[in-house]
């Protein structure tokens, strides 16, 4: 009798320790199902669209924008970036050089975009281009130029803030991925401190949320992960944003980029 | 006018496979706004298909089915370069059709 309690208990560890494997299997299965119809691909649509259109008070479309390979180049620009640009004097993410040939060449005023709420106004266009720009990208390895002092300067103080504690839980980024093999319920976290895991998340970013219909941008994941360890929200395009980014983006240098992702 | 549906064909011996991702809200009519007022329904309720007129699939749709809705189906015959055309129809009257050739 104890025998077989004792078996019966063994043979349940083992399932459970096999339904584990099947769960994360079945994510990645049905993440391979949903890959052809990732509704990325309607935002995308969008974005090309606005990319083209001639709007704001100088009417101008933005395809004389500069993302770093040169006026109008999209293919692959996003995988370069952050990136540090002479013209303005600073290290930019994909959003907030958007914003500059918004205000340059379009003449609409980055505040439009910043004050809007995420998904409305100004951030809807945004995320539309970003679609747009992201997906000209899928495929391309992360290129991250490390050469100049500002994105060093930079990278520096995104580890600061990857690694800082504060907030009412004492929660810094590294509490999630600082560690191998962590979870938030069945999502996998990845470790941002090592290539392998920084390739993940950053290549992975931006991306199609399934269980909310919306899509996110990269600034747009940023701010969440603030909320969720309570910290006070960063503001759209700052400098902590952009100093972050720079960290994820260099070490996962040379991973592939597959954006736009699809998420839960 | 709703926004433009992605749509791919591709014929492989004698079989075409359409996949199709289509722009919608589908709101199923049981949601609350944050202001407490029940959000409308509004979602696709027949879609067609069409292999150069002759129809391939009808389907009706309704309140289950997921936001940005994605379709695949597959049909016997289809050529390079022939012209599927898809439409649906929503319960608020609006509808939109768009169309891909085969590859």
């Amino acid at each position: 009798m104890k025998h077989s309690v004792l078996a019966g208990l063994l043979a349940w560890a083992v399932c459970s320790g096999v339904q584990a494997d099947s769960a994360t299997d079945e994510i990645a299965r049905y993440r391979e199902m949903i890959a052809d119809g990732n509704p990325s691909e309607l935002f995308a649509l969008q974005g090309e669209a606005l990319w083209k259109q001639k709007r704001g008070p100088k009417n101008a479309s933005l395809e004389q924008c500069d993302l770093g390979l040169g006026p109008g180049v999209v293919k692959g620009a996003s995988a370069r970036l952050p990136r540090y640009f002479k013209d303005t004097g600073k290290v930019e993410d994909l959003e907030t050089r958007l914003m500059t040939c918004m205000q340059t060449l379009q003449g609409i005023d980055p505040k439009l975009v910043i004050d809007a709420p995420w998904g409305k106004g100004e951030k809807e266009t945004m995320q539309a281009l970003v679609a747009y720009i992201v997906t000209e990208s899928n495929g391309e390895k992360i290129a991250i130029d490390m050469r100049p002092p500002q994105m060093k300067k930079m990278y520096e103080l995104g580890k600061m803030a990857f690694y800082y504690r504060g907030g009412p839980m004492d929660f810094s980024c590294a509490t999630c991925h600082g560690d191998k093999d962590k979870r938030i319920r069945l999502q996998d976290l990845p470790d941002l401190r090592t290539q392998a895991g920084a390739a993940a998340g950053w290549g992975t970013w931006p991306a199609y949320r399934v269980s909310n219909g919306q899509f996110w941008t990269m600034q747009h994941r940023l701010s969440d992960c603030f909320r969720q360890q309570r910290f006070p929200e960063p503001i759209y395009g700052s400098d902590v944003t952009i100093a972050l980014s720079v960290y994820m983006a260099a070490t996962g240098n040379g991973g592939t980029v597959l954006t736009p992702g699809i998420k839960r | 006018m709703a926004n433009p549906m992605k749509i791919r064909a591709a014929s492989k011996d004698g079989v075409t496979e359409v996949k199709v991702l289509m722009s919608h809200e589908m709101e199923t009519g049981q949601r609350k706004d944050s202001s407490g007022n029940l959000v409308p329904a509004h979602f696709i309720t027949e879609l067609t298909a069409t292999w150069n007129g002759k129809t391939v699939l009808e389907a009706q749709f309704g309140p289950a089915v997921s936001k940005n809705p994605y379709l695949a189906f597959k049909f016997k015959g289809g050529a390079k370069g022939d012209k599927v055309v898809v439409s649906w129809k929503d319960n608020k009257g609006d509808s939109r059709t768009d169309e891909a050739a085969i590859a």
